[in-house]
């Protein structure tokens, strides 16, 4: 233990030599939120001017505008002015080892194997180090270096290639889009950014260093990611251990463009702290995430599964704007405890030929709320425009709640819309069978449960499929009887 | 092996079994009849442990064991299992990842080791020989969208894999035609064992043409009220039940 401390303090000692994650900045910023706050951050992250100009026009919009309150979750008022709005990933009142970390979280992370220095990291334990992974690390940019695909924090885009970021940041979700998309527009503290070249098929996923270091992106994440013509990326962001986090609200905007006959694969595998039993000092995930299909039969596909935060409230959308193109969502939302979500997607046709997929798997648990928002329109050039939609909801007990609001709005005759809806709970048979065979009512459950999800899970990168799997299992311990 | 005594049980709050006795050997293959209503299904299911049918009296005993008290799951690591007559679907749930799960759960629980995906393939293929199941159900969600035939098929197949130390095929000809029912009986006899008791819920003679039973136990109201070799069966086939349970009333 003392010796891996050490290696890990060598390498902290070390920095980031080999640069995916930007230095790292000791200092907090008072709590409060003003044009001063803005610059500061902008400064601090030494940005140049066209940049700081496009985040104080946001805020001063955000100034003006009101915090929505038409979904179906239930939070206390939000004190805008007692957050901190940069703070170094890392700050003083992080705990000081695991010794200080709920011991539930503990157990959970030893369930699903994960090291202990990984541990830390997840947990927020002042400890800094991209351990295991920097030659790896190094390995990966310079194959995809070859590739030509960018892939580097939104810091050193917005240095390294000023003119991709003016071209497209803001492009799908724009400032003025909503009261969150604003504030992070404002604030954004740091994100990803990746470029795929023309014809280019990104040679990996995206995936596996981001997830060590999705735990530091922080609160106002923003993530960009371009995919020229006939390019292909499939990205993963989240990790299936539980990351604690002292910044309550995460306000994270995702934009992805995918020209003519690309394709953008985007998973992510949400597991934030939900809080305690009683759902305190849970996270609150405010997240805008919208593709655009820019180009002829490009296609953009969401898969999520949300099993953390004590408030998930996001649909990532699609806009069909290119002709022949297609969107897709697979989503799996779980809530159990307190937790609450508010999820779902939205399909905006508007070139000709457009086709989506929705298939959404809602399971509630505990006295977890569970919410399907779902908005289908399409426009009135869209001309043969197709859509299916699925939506299961499951329900474990009897104090949860599942909520479905599709909203569906056609203005070409030609569309062809379906929508499908079940709702269930597992029964007294299925949960007899399998225990008959030998199987725990708890490894019943999550058999049962996950078969449930499959839809969703195929559509998940293989190795993150398996994992998820084992999430969902494991966040349903618990909840049986 | 299997010693019950004096069980009485009710499904909400209906007395159902009202002091049943039933003695069954290793090796033995034991056949209960009865009219319908009379406690057979009860008693298949209460032997298996399903939430919902109390014991209210008398005790199970399986290798000297008391069964009451334990879950369905415990009673399966001991050697318990229960073939049933409508097998229920689990939509999602590949059935090879399903009958791989719970045998290791059951190897497990008696200190075994666990099979890895390679061994337990060729088990698998080893055991869909008895009951002449297409390998190709197996990568299909367990039991959905099976024939009614299919559906028998694989609990016998699960029977064969998970090897049973007492294994209770409840009313498993029900909807059966003939063919089927040759696969099924033909499966069930192979795994007929020295090491291993069976109890045949049924009420048609026409699987023990099949299945020939050591013992016919014919089960009224609540209770075994006679019993006898292969050929009492065959007289209730020509009687019908009328001639025992009205002795019995």
């Amino acid at each position: 233990m003392a010796m891996t401390n050490a290696a890990v303090h060598d390498l902290v000692q070390r920095g980031y030599e080999h640069g995916f994650v930007t230095a790292i900045e000791q200092d907090t910023l008072p709590p409060g939120l003003g044009e001063e706050t803005v610059r500061a951050i902008s400064a601090r992250k030494g940005e140049p001017g066209w940049m700081l100009d496009w985040r104080l026009k946001a805020y001063r919009h955000w100034l003006s505008m009101e915090e929505p309150a038409w979904s179906s979750v239930h939070y206390p008022k939000i004190d805008y002015q007692a957050i901190s709005y940069y703070s170094a990933p890392r700050t003083k009142d992080a705990p000081k080892s695991l010794d200080d970390i709920d011991p539930e979280l503990l157990r959970t992370y030893e369930k699903l194997g994960i090291p202990l220095e990984e541990q830390k990291a997840l947990s927020g334990v002042a400890v800094d180090a991209v351990f295991d992974s920097v030659s790896v690390a190094t390995t990966f940019r310079e194959q995809l270096a070859e590739a030509g695909v960018i892939f580097c924090s939104m810091s050193e885009a917005i240095r390294e290639h000023p003119g991709l970021v003016q071209r497209y940041l803001g492009s799908v979700v724009p400032h003025t889009d909503n009261f969150f998309a604003a504030l992070n527009s404002a604030v954004f503290s740091d994100g990803t950014f990746v470029y795929v070249p023309a014809g280019v098929r990104c040679p990996m996923e995206l995936s596996t260093y981001f997830r060590i270091n999705a735990a530091k992106t922080g609160q106002f994440e923003r993530t960009l990611i371009v995919a020229e013509a006939g390019a292909y990326v499939s990205y993963l962001e989240g990790c299936t251990a539980p990351q604690r986090d002292e910044n309550q609200l995460h306000a994270a905007v995702v934009e992805l463009v995918a020209l003519d006959d690309a394709q953008i694969k985007y998973s992510t595998v949400q597991n934030w702290y939900p809080g305690d039993a009683e759902g305190r000092g849970g996270i609150y995930n405010f997240v805008t995430k919208r593709g655009d299909c820019r180009g002829a039969r490009s296609k953009i596909s969401w898969t999520q599964v949300e099993t953390g935060s004590a408030i998930t409230w996001k649909y990532p959308s699609c806009i069909l704007r290119g002709d022949g193109s297609a969107g897709e969502f697979y989503s799996v939302a779980l809530t159990k405890g307190r937790q609450q979500a508010d999820t779902g997607t939205k399909m905006i046709h508007i070139g000709r030929d457009t086709r989506s997929t929705i298939v959404s798997k809602g399971i509630s648990a505990g006295e977890g709320r569970n919410a399907y928002r779902g908005l289908v329109r399409i426009a009135q050039r869209a001309e043969n425009a197709r859509n299916h939609t699925q939506c299961d909801s499951l329900l474990l007990g009897d104090r949860c709640a599942a909520h479905t609001f599709p909203y569906v709005e056609v203005k070409n005759p030609s569309a062809q819309v379906e929508h499908e809806a079940t709702t269930s709970k597992i029964s007294e048979d299925q949960l007899f069978y399998c225990r008959s065979r030998g199987l725990s009512a708890e490894d019943a459950v999550g058999m049962i449960v996950n078969g449930f999800c499959r839809e969703v899970f195929q559509e998940l990168p293989m190795e993150f499929a398996v994992e998820a799997q084992k999430l969902l299992s494991l966040s349903l311990e618990g909840t049986v009887g | 092996m299997l010693s019950i005594k004096d069980l009485k049980a009710s499904v909400d709050g209906k007395e159902i079994l009202r002091g049943l006795d039933l003695e069954v050997k290793t090796g033995e293959v034991h056949a209960i009849m009865g009219p319908n209503g009379s406690g057979k299904s009860t008693l298949a299911h209460v032997l298996a442990g399903r939430e919902g049918y109390e014991v209210t009296g008398g005790s199970v005993e399986l290798d000297g064991r008391n069964l009451v008290a334990l879950s369905p799951e415990e009673r399966a690591h001991l050697g318990v299992f229960l073939a049933m007559q409508y097998p229920v679907e689990l939509p999602g749930v590949n059935n090879s990842v399903f009958l791989r799960t719970a045998l290791n759960a059951i190897r497990k629980a008696r200190g075994e080791a666990e099979l890895d995906a390679a061994a337990f393939l060729r088990l698998m293929r080893e055991k869909l020989k008895l009951v002449d199941l297409r390998e190709d159900l197996l990568k299909r969600a367990v039991n959905a969208g099976f024939s009614g035939g299919e559906k028998k098929r694989n609990e016998i197949f699960q029977m064969a894999l998970l090897e049973p130390r007492l294994a209770i095929l409840d009313e498993t000809d029900s909807g059966l035609d003939i063919d089927a029912l040759r696969i099924v009986a033909d499966g069930v006899n192979a795994l007929r064992s020295p090491d291993r008791a069976m109890i045949v819920v049924t009420h048609y003679q026409r699987l023990l043409d099949y299945i020939e039973p050591d013992c016919v136990h014919v089960l009224a109201g609540g209770r075994i009220v006679r019993s006898g070799d292969k050929s009492l069966a065959l007289e209730l086939e020509e009687k019908g039940y009328g001639w025992i349970t009205g002795e019995a009333a």
